[in-house]
């Protein structure tokens, strides 16, 4: 792909001839124009996205309230703000359901993701073509239509799901209020974040089976192998590196997921839905403080780092690989 | 379980159906067959109905709404709905900030894509790798954890409560990634073609604009598409940015606040939700066959 573009031989850093003074100059112009053509991202993202990280990470190291907000004049505190928030038992209760959320949301997009996409590959092709649509449509519904959708569905009175609970013969559920409890609210976030990722990691793992080479199935059923080792033998090796990606971008967004969850139930009711993005939005906006929010937010980005890591690395190896 | 040959067989009467007759065999298999597409209707099932609920809710008479026993069939549809959905206070005004806020950080982040694709995939220079780190960083960041820090920025240079400042934001979420399927694209059209047009007696830009940007026409529609529809769909900052100034805000975080607009009023709320998912939907479908089209005519991927 990049091959055909790196053995160009256009600007090339060593020519033999020797050049004229016009056309050096020219070169040398010439030579400016890559840095030309990126200069709108680099600035747009120094401004944007570099200056908010920095001036998220002082913010951490300061006293910076309400009032600093609106005077200005922020002290330095040093690791105080980072200290108050790893002292908290609250943060550590954050913590881990944050773990636990993400935790089961990629294993559920996961296991269901690989399972339809293996059933769009055996499917007829009118089925598959309306499954696909389906998907299609699942993953074109925005984050807060569903959120609507959702609360809807769950509504206690009116609400299809517990009609249909009730019809199904669990009579408790007749106008039970899922959004007052934790649990069930929780739940409910489960399955609209689910939801709403399936498709992505289900077409994205279609897309992949359909490349791997029918030979290779064809070799292992004459080797005897059931639909679990042909699986584990022979599509899974291959998809390794799609797994790979789909798995680590659905860690990173199930970690830092917010709308849904700031929509539906602001991180409540008591917290039970309070994961490290909510939380740091909560501390920062509803109480004002600004510092230790921030605080927050750093720590959420540490904690994510690994994975975060884990991409840039894949990224980089396969730009270098190309 | 015939995982296998269920496989085997599908992949080869993909390839060569027409010579196969009807009769006892097709028969047979479709009998086989029959577990997985019931579940194939379950999923789809699953997957269609939440939106499916909404439309027909937007459709249904408030009476068969609030009823005891939900009705699946539109059986009386009524557009009542959608009057209210679109008579709210301020609709049109939503409505035309998330289209001003979207479409303005899509076509910026086109523009500075395209020159810094162009620069990565078609020029060597020092620093690209550098480059190209940046841009998969920047992919990487983690904006949910930047809402606060944004706040205060907005705030300290006089930019809360301003479109601009939300579509300056959407143009940084949406560029990392345009730059990189744009350059993907770009990778994908031969850079032979471009030479020979330069033989022919093209300048450089010539040879891009005349030659690469029509075959790169594809590309850049579907990723406006996928920008287009990040930037419509975002709730975070747009709800962190916009505060005191009511009329500066977009379509999700009025329609996240339905319940202070509509009360219970479901029909109303499924109706605005329906309205607000449209343009995505017809972005979606239009899109689609476009690029999927595109791509097999350019037919250069292989």
């Amino acid at each position: 792909m990049l091959t055909a573009s790196d053995t160009a031989p256009r600007p090339a850093v060593a020519d033999p001839p020797p050049p004229s003074r016009g056309r050096r100059r020219r070169r040398s112009l010439a030579a400016l124009w890559p840095y030309l053509l990126v200069a709108p991202t680099v600035v747009g993202t120094a401004f944007l996205l570099v200056y908010p990280l920095v001036r998220n990470t002082v913010m951490s190291f300061q006293h910076f309230g309400l009032g600093e907000l609106i005077r200005g004049g922020a002290t330095w505190v040093g690791f105080a703000n980072y200290r108050t928030v790893l002292d908290d038992p609250e943060f550590w209760t954050v913590v881990r359901r944050t773990l636990w959320w993400t935790g089961l949301n990629v294993v559920l997009i996961m296991v269901l993701g690989t399972l339809i996409a293996l059933m769009l590959n055996k499917l007829g092709k009118r089925m598959r073509l309306a499954l696909m649509s389906g998907l299609v449509l699942t993953w074109a519904t925005p984050v807060i239509a569903a959120t609507t959708i959702f609360q809807w569905l769950f509504q206690s009175r009116f609400g299809v799901v517990n009609w249909l609970l009730v019809k199904l013969g669990f009579a408790s559920y007749r106008d039970y209020t899922w959004f007052a409890h934790g649990g069930s609210t929780f739940a409910i976030l489960v399955t609209l974040v689910v939801w709403q990722s399936v498709p992505f990691a289900a077409l994205t793992l279609y897309g992949g089976l359909t490349t791997i080479p029918a030979e290779l199935y064809e070799s292992a059923r004459i080797d005897g192998a059931g639909a679990w080792e042909t699986f584990r033998l022979v599509t899974f090796p291959m998809l390794r590196p799609l797994f790979a990606l789909i798995t680590s971008l659905e860690v990173i967004w199930c970690f830092k997921c917010f709308a849904q969850i700031w929509v539906i139930s602001e991180g409540g009711p008591n917290g039970a839905t309070t994961t490290l993005p909510v939380y740091a939005f909560q501390i920062a906006q509803s109480l004002h403080k600004y510092d230790l929010g921030s605080a927050v937010s750093t720590l959420t980005v540490l904690i994510l780092l690994g994975a975060l890591v884990f991409n840039l690395r894949r990224m980089f190896r396969e730009e270098g690989a190309q | 379980m015939s995982t296998l040959t269920a496989t085997g067989k599908a992949a080869r009467s993909r390839t060569a159906r027409p010579g196969v007759p009807g009769g006892a065999r097709p028969r047979r298999r479709s009998l086989r067959r029959l577990p997985l597409n019931l579940a194939a209707l379950f999923t789809l099932a699953l997957t269609v109905f939440p939106v499916y609920w909404m439309v027909i809710t937007a459709f249904k008479p408030t009476t068969a709404i609030q009823s005891d026993t939900p009705s699946f069939l539109p059986l009386h549809p009524t557009l009542a709905h959608f009057g209210t959905a679109v008579h709210a206070d301020g609709f049109g005004t939503f409505w035309r900030n998330s289209l001003t806020v979207t479409l303005g950080a899509v076509l910026m982040s086109l523009v500075v894509a395209l020159l810094a694709a162009f620069a990565v995939g078609r020029m060597r220079w020092r620093g690209r790798r550098a480059f190209i780190l940046l841009v998969f960083t920047a992919q990487m960041a983690p904006w949910e954890a930047l809402l606060i820090p944004m706040y205060v920025i907005a705030r300290d240079t006089d930019m809360l409560d301003k479109l601009s400042m939300l579509t300056l934001v959407y143009f940084m979420t949406t560029l990392p990634f345009t730059i990189v399927t744009l350059r993907g694209f770009l990778a994908a059209i031969p850079v032979e073609l471009e030479e020979a047009a330069q033989v022919d007696g093209c300048t450089r830009p010539q040879a891009f604009r005349r030659v690469t940007f029509p075959l790169l026409a594809p590309g850049l529609l579907s990723t406006s598409l996928f920008g287009f529809i990040t930037a419509w769909n975002e709730f975070a900052f747009a709800n962190t940015l916009i505060i005191k100034n009511q009329d500066a805000r977009t379509l999700p975080v009025w329609l996240s606040s339905f319940s202070n607009v509509f009360g219970t009023d479901w029909g109303a709320t499924m109706a605005a939700s329906s309205l607000f998912m449209l343009p995505v939907l017809l972005v979606f479908l239009v899109l689609q066959n476009r690029v999927t089209s595109g791509m097999t005519a350019g037919a250069v991927k292989g």
